[in-house]
């Protein structure tokens, strides 16, 4: 069995959280005391209001409000499921992106009655942005324009339409209720005509490529490993987790940014010895050399090596208050590597629901832009697009230590 | 390529799980792994081994006893410390009554859940331990659903949900203030079900209290609760004997059990798949408000 993240983007009036709350129940993953729990509290029109299933807080229960990102988890006999329940209409971009980045498929609703709107949008547009590889366009509340199937039809031709400059892997169109469940794990009788799958059945049977492991291989280092015991007196190993591709004993290896060369000796997990390793094993590597390496460091084969650079050229999402100007200093963060960085310049501000680049000399939060970026060292890196593992950083406010940053890397500049 | 280079889910989570564990080391100064000798405890202490062999774990195992715990539990913690040869630090919630710091509560239904965090914060000041390791899970509880694998606590302990860290791919942020604290979670992303399957796959050994055994127990509630010398018995309530196990191990006043006859792991997982109440269902502590996960974390509460 194997394990698919997704993340659910929508706004509140778009039926999001009925959406996972009646995927969790038709699939029987509620327990009876949660759902007792949402009975006490609160039902619609004599339903249970499987909304309530995904609100957490005291705070968000009280105001009717959603903070932040909420995980839930179910499993069916085929697959297990993560989902970032991420809330629609607070400081959406910020969310989003935070639940974006960690998932393989985006599940976006559209009201049937209002069609493709500027929500739409806007978490298309971020979930291209985060290269999310598969979005599904689930197209709720048919019961609410009759079914109809030229109302799917058109709203299908508009999105494809205006979401044209848009690059997704895969990008599937389901009509469903999740109010009464057409479509949603069981096949609808109100909509015959449609001979598509069911969004349970596709989240079930979507081919998940093995992406990470077809890409150039990148180990960066996390902790070094040595004992120093009278067993395990010359051992030294470089302990971490497989971000691409696949390490092989005898390897010829460059470690990066020093550029020394090496040999793969060996490769440990707790129990054996193995042949090779590959994303996302958490192994430790052995050399035939003894050469300086520490965390934040980046083995990579000898071929196809990571560009290793000060300065670099990437997408930001801003997620401070306070806003981001040239100028300003930050720890950049990136795989394990933590360097001080500066911001040289704010190329331009994206308009998230035209797309249009926009002079800017500032980024507000929750606004996307182009920033060229110079770091105190050079780092090795991929382009995001390439290398989502490699290319991704996150920019750390040194005065606060909070995450205000989420970058997705260009390239050297 | 082939198609074998795709983990399961539980090696992927394991995966998950071991990277964590080796980002707390190498982020903080003086972590520590809470351990109370109940399944996820057991399990962070198993994937602390597949994160640090050869070496030495970089953090101790830390255990606050309420002085209500099973015995079975307290037997199992000191023999699992010892066999894998790591250090293990154990202060009490007694300790801290006895100190006039921590009150007990009074009633019928005292527990010691609530004060244990005057204790753990203590701990953390006397150690200065900047992470506390625990093997909380977002699907134990509708609040903890909204917490971070990385955790940062104010100095008082206490968790605010509205003030968290955007936590992106997998770089956590642990940079933290002096006197701050940061509570992780590796095992934020598993079900319990997961963690049962895990301990199948991976041979871990439990404390006995999981399989089912004969106890004595007296309703409350509508759950089977266990009888001990720390539960005050009065006329109305009725001691009968029963086949139970339990599915969560806390403290002994606030852990219910459940009438089960499953003593081996296939068991288990069988009745884990087919039940229809959460595994928070037999705590006490939970059912005490709507919110009462949520406050006792915003208090400090681990």
């Amino acid at each position: 069995m194997d394990l698919l993240r997704f993340i659910t983007a929508g706004s509140v009036d778009d039926g999001k959280s009925t959406l996972i709350g009646r995927l969790l129940y038709d699939s029987k993953s509620v327990f009876q005391d949660q759902l007792e729990a949402i009975e006490r509290t609160g039902q619609v029109n004599g339903q249970i209001n499987l909304a309530l299933l995904t609100d957490g807080l005291k705070a968000e229960r009280e105001q009717g409000i959603t903070i932040d990102v909420a995980y839930k988890y179910f499993s069916t006999p085929k697959r297990k499921f993560i989902i970032a329940d991420a809330p629609g209409h607070i400081q959406y971009t910020r969310n989003m992106v935070t639940g974006a980045s960690n998932s393989e498929l985006a599940i976006i609703l559209i009201d049937a009655r209002k069609g493709v709107i500027e929500q739409t949008y806007r978490h298309s547009y971020i979930a291209s942005l985060l290269k999310i590889p598969h979005v599904v366009i689930c197209v709720n509340k048919m019961d609410l324009v009759d079914f109809s199937k030229e109302r799917f039809d058109e709203i299908v031709k508009d999105y494809k339409n205006f979401a044209s400059d848009l690059e997704f892997k895969g990008l599937e169109f389901i009509p469903i209720s999740a109010l009464n469940g057409d479509n949603v794990v069981d096949t609808s009788p109100n909509m015959t005509w449609w001979k598509g799958k069911t969004l349970l059945g596709y989240l079930e049977d979507l081919e998940i490529e093995v992406d990470e492991t077809k890409h150039e291989p990148r180990f960066p280092v996390q902790y070094v490993i040595r004992p120093q015991t009278e067993e395990h007196h010359d051992y030294r190993g470089y302990a971490g987790q497989v971000r691409s591709g696949v390490f092989k004993k005898g390897d010829d290896i460059v470690v990066l940014p020093s550029g020394l060369r090496s040999k793969i000796k060996s490769i440990h997990t707790y129990e054996s010895e193995v042949e090779e390793a590959f994303a996302p094993m958490s192994v430790t590597i052995l050399l035939e050399d003894e050469i300086d390496i520490s965390r934040g460091d980046m083995i990579v084969t000898d071929k196809h090596q990571p560009t290793v650079s000060q300065d670099i050229e990437a997408e930001l999402c801003w997620m401070d208050a306070k806003s981001l100007v040239p100028g300003n200093k930050y720890l950049l963060r990136q795989t394990t590597g933590s360097v001080k960085s500066a911001v040289k310049e704010i190329s331009f501000r994206i308009d998230i629901q035209t797309h249009e680049k926009l002079e800017s000399s500032q980024l507000a939060l929750n606004e996307i832009g182009r920033i060229k970026i110079r770091t105190a060292k050079p780092i090795a890196f991929d382009s995001y697009s390439e290398n989502r593992g490699t290319g991704s950083f996150v920019l750390v406010d040194e005065g606060t230590n909070n995450t205000v940053g989420a970058g997705m890397i260009v390239g050297a500049y | 390529m082939t198609t074998r280079t795709r983990l399961s889910h539980l090696q992927q989570l394991e995966a998950e799980s071991i990277y964590i564990l080796r980002e707390v080391a190498a982020q903080f100064e003086r972590p520590a792994l809470l351990f109370s000798g109940g399944k996820d405890s057991i399990t962070l202490v198993h994937l602390a081994l597949k994160a640090f062999r050869p070496g030495k774990f970089p953090f101790p195992l830390v255990h606050i006893d309420t002085g209500h715990n099973f015995p079975e539990a307290l037997q199992f913690r000191d023999d699992l410390a010892n066999r894998i040869g790591e250090k293990l630090i154990v202060r009490y919630v007694q300790d801290s009554i006895d100190q006039g710091k921590a009150v007990e509560e009074k009633g019928k239904f005292p527990s010691r859940n609530a004060i244990q965090t005057v204790t753990l914060l203590d701990t953390i000041e006397e150690f200065k331990f900047d992470a506390c390791i625990g093997g909380a899970r977002r699907d134990e509880e509708k609040a903890r659903a909204k917490e971070r694998v990385f955790s940062v606590r104010d100095e008082f302990g206490s968790w605010d949900p509205k003030l968290q860290r955007p936590e992106l791919w997998n770089i956590y942020n642990g940079k933290i203030h002096v006197g701050e604290n940061v509570r992780v979670f590796p095992i934020s992303n598993w079900t319990e079900l997961d963690v049962w399957e895990y301990i199948k796959a991976e041979n871990i050994p439990l404390p006995s209290l999981y399989f089912s055994h004969r106890r004595q127990i007296v309703w409350r509630e509508n759950v089977v609760f266990p009888v001990s010398e720390f539960v005050t018995l009065d006329s109305s309530d009725k001691v009968e004997e029963k086949t139970v196990r339990f599915r969560t191990v806390g403290d002994m006043t606030c852990t219910a059990a459940v009438e089960s006859e499953a003593n081996s792991l296939d068991d288990i997982i069988r009745e884990i798949q087919t039940s229809r109440t959460t595994e928070r269902g037999s705590r006490l502590d939970d059912k005490r408000s709507e919110a009462a996960m949520e406050e006792r974390k915003r208090g400090g509460y681990f």
